[in-house]
């Protein structure tokens, strides 16, 4: 009997694996056809946050070299635009249920990369990108909530997402390394 | 007065082995339970790129797996170092992305019609691979229209 369940327990030992999958998820941009964009929407200028990774896999925000660390937080003043300045994101305040009227950036962040960008380099920038949306989630829901994003009910989930919602366009991939 | 002496009175009796079945039984059912089948044979080698914010991939039916990387050692003889994709068991060479979309079509008729919407496509890319290949991967998840993805990442605590 325990020759039969040793044998059963090393197979299954041997054939599985234990590990969960997790990573970071995102939506692609459904395929166009005319790949010169010529009707894709216009975005006004004060609404996009360019961000430029390139062979070296340097980090530019707005054609200024930055710091991995500070992609977070330049991300996150971009898309709240607390002072609403001139030059930073519109906001469109929209009623959203059970959270009520709430200003909706308009911002958009701009991911480029270089064909020779390392993928670690790219995943850890969109991390940051991701980090900077998960915070600005977490402070509206701790203050109409009480609670983390992560923690709220599903209702309470979705408006959070429709008033702070994931805004990161990977642009059609361009050579800009010129490599 | 006749003494009758016990032999070997003070030995330890044996230890029943009579409740060994159920333990192995017990550790049996706990594997079966948390792991799951291993699907593929990996033949890349990777190691995949740590993120804080990961999300976990929910309903493993609906996810195919895309993995990038080197081969492993053993095939490197034959096949060299340079990047090579594997769908599933099948490997492609960097220049053939196009076969993707044959894989996608091919993954997306495995599942039932209600789920298709919710295909995953979870890309496992060794950290030091470039994104040209990557941006290629994804071009042609854009063609097949399979547009939820997942960027394989372990869990780290900050950088």
């Amino acid at each position: 009997m325990a020759d039969i369940a040793f044998t059963l327990l090393i197979f299954f030992l041997v054939a599985t694996t234990m590990d969960v999958d997790s990573g970071i998820n995102r939506v692609l941009p459904p395929w166009s056809d005319n790949q010169d964009q010529t009707d894709a929407p216009e975005i006004k200028e004060r609404n996009l946050m360019s961000v430029h990774v390139n062979m070296y896999d340097q980090i530019a925000m707005q054609g200024e070299l930055v710091d991995i660390s500070q992609v977070k937080n330049k991300a996150k003043e971009f898309i709240l635009n607390a002072n609403d300045d001139e030059s930073m994101p519109e906001k469109e305040v929209t009623e959203v249920d059970l959270i009520g009227s709430y200003p909706i950036s308009q911002g958009v962040i701009s991911l480029q990369n270089d064909r020779a960008t390392s993928y670690e380099t790219y995943i850890m920038v969109q991390n940051e990108l991701t980090r900077a949306f998960n915070e600005i989630r977490d402070e509206l829901s701790m203050q109409k909530f009480g609670k983390v994003f992560m923690e709220a009910a599903e209702d309470q989930r979705n408006a959070v997402q429709k008033a702070v919602p994931l805004k990161i366009s990977e642009a059609e991939p361009k050579n800009i390394g010129g490599n | 007065m006749a003494v009758i002496k016990q032999k070997g009175g003070k030995e330890v009796p044996a230890l029943s082995t009579s409740s060994l079945p159920d333990i192995i039984f017990m550790i049996l059912f706990f594997f079966m339970v948390s792991t799951s089948m291993r699907e593929v044979e990996l033949a890349v080698q990777f190691s995949a790129p740590t993120a804080t914010e990961i999300v976990k991939l929910e309903k493993k039916s609906l996810v195919s797996y895309i993995y990038i990387g080197q081969p492993v050692r053993q095939l490197q003889e034959q096949l060299g170092t340079a990047p090579r994709i594997q769908l599933n068991d099948k490997y492609v060479r960097t220049e053939n992305v196009a076969e993707i979309g044959q894989f996608i079509a091919s993954e997306r008729e495995k599942l039932n019609e209600a789920d298709r919407s919710f295909m995953t496509v979870c890309i496992k890319a060794d950290k030091g691979t470039r994104m040209g290949i990557i941006t290629d991967v994804k071009q042609e998840l854009r063609r097949a229209n399979a547009l939820k993805i997942s960027y394989a990442a372990t869990k780290t605590l900050g950088y």
